[in-house]
């Protein structure tokens, strides 16, 4: 982040340059690129909004999005694309390489809690989530899977190498595409997780490097890691997918989106007070849009406790949407403008709200645990809550539990209101060891206002001594169960696409009107298995070896021994002990 | 004599019901010295769990049982407990059979007395019927128990003179778990004894008759594993079970050798050390088969003793198996040397294997090697068991040629 300023307004420049260079190389007719279009200028465009979101409890929420539309033909045979605009290059060649239709990654750090901050816009379990839809055209989807996973790895400056077919899995109705295509051969999906991952300052830093405004210039520029790890929840995302441009798709765009959602404590970042301001939340202030932007904007939701709620500057534009089920209002503020940043040419809102407004309850919710005592056995109990006060809806549960924890499939309970409950499908792959994971994928339908139990009691494995980590104590983790529903709205959901929809409503496209999708996750598992003593390799093979060679020598012996009458003669020397004997009349040697 | 075994059995099935319908029967069916991942009844019930899922049982690594078992599970799971003790009853007739029938050339020998061989049979069964082992076994559903009936049915049939018979049952035998393979070579010693073929590899009756049973064996064998095939339409088992037996991937810790070993070993060596521990177990037949030729029964007792010692899976199951045939050299037990020692060793292991078990998965205050010291020790003292009752076998066997005293340096 610290580079040198003539480097950032160069970088700019170029980036700006480039249009330019488009369209000289156009005139030049050289290229047979797809820069050949017949439309006058390379269409890319890139949004950026931010959403701030007071949360019951009296911590913020703030969810950045960025989106860059990148208006191309997508990829055939032959055709390569070598013009990047707004897209970032390094993504653009992942996709082309690897046949990528859908690519959707997420670095976690902490766990959303549901029921103190409601549902989050975009969700992600902790650790690292990776899931990826390749084209139909791919032969090898394993072979590109693994390659893709290694770049990834090395773009985000994270260890997703450590996804290997051992923990991947292809869920066979959790992870439909989010964008264009109809195809659901789930063969060609590839989910994995990685719970254990750690996000840092360095993961941080490859992802703004991929904004076409990078972090100078937008709202970008509040991202800074001190403060963002400082929180208790941080997650960035990259959602690639191809979308339709307008409402009767006559032509298709790839869409990129990244997304950053971030959760600051009360008490660790807001010093108890439900006062909040942009300085406070990032320690910088916006001072201008992203150039690069078609709209730049930043949303404070003032639905809860309107009277109550103080938020400064004032604005003048609002903004109504139903996002999850619920209508809220939104003070805008439009950062293209320049009137937004007043005389200081700095924008810095003031939130302050007093008492506690009503939160909503979230209508599905779930929670993972193990339970069991010892390191032999154990259960995973899995509770999903339906808050809805009548209707009643099916959830699909997936679960991908590592192949050391074997699971037992008759043992599965799903029990609702303490009566046995029978899912309508059940997608059950056992795990192979050492070669993939248990996959359980099962439809329930939840009663209306209740609690439902999903268990499955499961055993642990030994394993040998090289496949630990090196803290093998402190567990092994299992990645959070995926629950995916259409939850019944109480609002009329909006099905018509527009463009000037904020972005994160237009995240999940939206099919009908009464219901909305929503994508629960549940804790990862920390689990415990028993482990040999590492210190022994040498003195167990010795020690063992012994033992087979005991029983071999003794089969030795008693094969190649004769038995034989021994005769007994004596010694000289007892031959003249037994005639001193004799002499004396004691009894004689043998 | 039918008195007293009635009563025998009837004990017997007593004390297996009660602890049936007890709630130690859970316990005992989770034991790790009870069960091993090839016979354990929760994974025979995982199996007909994914059979009714539509899921195939071998796809995952939970079932290692042949195809003939889900099937034969299939219709009689409920009834599982009675297939059990059904089982036990035939082992007991079996070995009943088996002694009456057995060293009828010996009986002249003045050293065991006539009453004494009477007694034998009855002793046999209740060795087998009231072993701690085999009640543990049984209670725990353990598919060790058929097995161990089968082998029993061979016996009994080899020694009945049937020679059809034995091959069926010893291909089931081998087709259920590798290792009774080696059993082929004391069958085909004892039938050629019967038929006064001298063991002469130059003379042609002896490859006639030999071949005659090697393709009754290899036959229903590939019929066996044919009628496999098509009952769950794939071979997908063969490398669920033969290639699991072998290759060992599961270390679940059991009372043998094999598990600690694998888990500690040097991946570069693990080829080679699976092939040794294998070929241990099979290479001891010839040598053997050429010591022990006049003595058929004997050597299928050290046959089955090196199986279930050195086998990839062991239970106590395995262990009861050939304690059990024990009572029928009981002339021996007044020369077995350190028999006292080997004993208390063995039950001390026993005693401690649950103990040492607790303290390192639940307590958390042992660690494995405690639980594989055990194992140690305990393997140790089969191996004494078996190799002492050899000794005193040839001992009493040229003791009594000779009609001398014998001093036998040993050591």
């Amino acid at each position: 982040d610290s580079d040198p300023v003539g480097f950032d307004s160069l970088d700019l420049n170029e980036r700006r340059g480039r249009s330019t260079d488009a369209e000289l190389d156009r005139r030049d007719g050289t290229r047979t690129s797809e820069a050949l279009t017949p439309a006058a200028a390379a269409r890319d465009e890139f949004q950026e909004e931010l959403v701030i979101r007071p949360l019951h409890s009296g911590d913020i929420y703030a969810s950045f999005q960025f989106r860059t539309l990148w208006d191309t033909d997508f990829l055939q045979e032959g055709q390569k694309v070598s013009h990047y605009r707004l897209f970032p290059k390094s993504l653009g060649q992942v996709l082309s390489k690897f046949s990528v239709r859908e690519l959707h990654i997420s670095f976690t750090q902490g766990f959303w809690r549901t029921m103190q901050w409601g549902q989050p816009f975009i969700p992600s379990p902790p650790g690292a989530e990776l899931w990826v839809w390749f084209h139909d055209t791919v032969s090898d989807v394993d072979g590109n899977w693994k390659e893709l996973t290694n770049v990834l790895s090395g773009i985000f400056c994270a260890s997703l190498n450590f996804i290997d077919l051992t923990n991947t899995v292809q869920p066979s109705a959790s992870f439909k595409p989010l964008g264009l295509g109809n195809a659901t051969d789930h063969r060609f999906l590839r989910y994995a997780t990685l719970p254990r991952e750690i996000v840092c300052t360095e993961n941080l830093t490859p992802w703004k490097k991929l904004l076409p405004c990078g972090s100078k210039a937008g709202l970008a520029v509040l991202l800074k890691s001190e403060k963002l790890f400082h929180s208790s929840f941080h997650s960035q995302a990259v959602h690639i997918r191809p979308v339709c441009q307008d409402e009767q798709c006559t032509s298709k765009a790839w869409e990129l989106r990244q997304t950053l959602n971030v959760v600051f404590d009360l008490y660790t970042a807001g010093q108890g007070k439900k006062e909040w301001s942009l300085f406070k939340m990032f320690s910088r202030t916006l001072t201008e849009a992203c150039p690069l932007a078609t709209s730049s904007k930043v949303y404070v939701d003032i639905t809860d406790n309107p009277e109550l709620f103080e938020l400064s500057p004032a604005t003048p534009l609002l903004s109504q949407a139903v996002v999850l089920g619920d209508r809220r209002t939104y003070s805008v503020y439009d950062l293209s403008r320049a009137e937004t940043f007043g005389q200081l040419r700095s924008l810095n809102l003031l939130l302050r709200w007093k008492g506690d407004g009503e939160m909503l309850r979230p209508l599905l919710h779930a929670e993972r645990y193990v339970a069991g005592f010892g390191l032999q056995t154990g259960e995973i109990h899995t509770v999903i809550y339906n808050n809805h006060p009548y209707r009643a809806f099916p959830v699909l549960l997936m679960d991908s539990v590592p192949w050391y924890l074997q699971l037992y499939i008759h043992t599965l309970t799903v029990t609702s209101k303490s009566r046995d409950n029978k899912p309508s499908y059940i997608h059950y792959q056992p795990a192979k060891d050492r070669h993939r994971p248990h996959l359980l994928e099962m439809l329930i339908q939840l009663p209306p206002h209740s609690m439902t139990e999903v268990t499955v009691q499961f055993e642990r494995a030994l394993l040998k001594w090289t496949e630990y980590t090196p803290d093998p104590n402190h567990g092994f983790y299992v990645g959070s169960s995926v629950v995916s529903a259409l939850v019944p709205s109480m609002v009329a959901m909006n099905t018509n696409f527009t463009q000037d929809q904020p972005l994160f409503s237009s995240f999940v496209p939206v099919k009908e009107e009464s219901s909305y999708f929503v994508r629960v996750y549940t804790e990862p598992l920390l689990v415990n298995l028993p482990t040999p003593d590492f210190s022994m390799p040498y003195n167990v093979i010795c020690l063992t070896c012994t033992v087979v060679a005991v029983g071999y020598g003794s089969f030795y012996n008693l094969l190649t021994r004769t038995f034989q009458v021994d005769e007994p003669s004596l010694p000289l020397a007892k031959r003249l002990a037994n005639l001193i004997r004799r002499i004396r009349g004691v009894p004689l040697l043998t | 004599m039918a008195a007293p075994l009635t009563l025998l059995l009837i004990v017997a099935v007593t004390i297996r019901a009660v602890l049936f319908r007890s709630s130690l029967a859970e316990l005992i069916s989770a034991r790790v010295e009870v069960v091993s991942p090839l016979n354990a009844w929760k994974r025979v019930v995982e199996g007909l769990a994914l059979l009714d899922l539509g899921v195939s049982p071998y796809s995952g690594d939970v079932f290692h049982e042949t195809p003939l078992m889900i099937y034969l599970f299939h219709f009689t799971v409920d009834y599982a407990e009675i297939v059990f003790i059904v089982s036990a009853y035939f082992f007991r007739k079996q070995k009943y059979a088996l002694e009456s029938d057995r060293y009828s050339a010996d009986c002249l020998e003045l050293l065991r007395s006539p009453k004494e061989m009477f007694y034998i049979p009855l002793k046999v069964a209740m060795f087998y019927l009231l072993n701690p082992f085999t009640i543990l076994s049984c209670v725990a559903k353990s598919t060790c128990g058929l097995n161990n009936a089968i082998i029993a049915l061979f016996i009994f049939c080899t020694l009945k003179g049937s020679a059809l018979l034995s091959g069926i049952l010893l291909a089931l035998a081998t087709y259920q778990s590798i290792y009774p393979l080696t059993l082929f070579a004391p069958a085909l010693l004892f039938f050629l004894q019967r038929l006064y073929i001298p063991v002469n590899l130059r003379r042609s009756s002896f490859w006639f008759f030999t071949l005659q049973y090697a393709f009754m064996y290899v036959g229903s064998l590939v019929v066996i594993t044919g009628l496999s095939f098509f009952l769950l339409g794939s071979w997908d088992f063969i490398p669920s079970v033969y290639g699991f037996i072998f290759s060992v991937p599961d270390l679940t810790p059991n009372i043998g050798l094999f598990w600690y070993f694998f888990a500690e070993m040097f991946e570069h060596f693990r080829l080679f050390f699976s092939c040794v521990f294998q070929i241990n177990v099979f290479f001891y037949t010839i040598p053997l088969s050429i010591k022990l030729k006049e003595h058929p029964v004997f050597l299928i007792f050290m046959q089955i003793a090196i199986i279930s010692i050195f086998k990839s899976y062991p239970t106590v199951g395995d262990v009861a198996l050939y304690m059990a045939f024990l009572p029928a050299w009981s002339h021996l037990y007044r020369f077995l040397r350190n028999i006292f020692l080997v004993s208390c060793v063995l039950l001390a292991c026993s005693a401690l294997f649950p103990v040492l078990w607790h303290l390192w998965i639940y307590a958390g205050s042992a660690n494995s090697n405690f639980y594989y010291a055990i194992t140690l020790l305990f393997n140790f003292g089969q191996v004494k068991v078996f190799t002492t009752t050899w000794l005193t076998n040839c001992e009493w066997k040229n003791r009594w040629r000779n009609k001398v005293s014998l001093f036998i340096n040993l050591y």
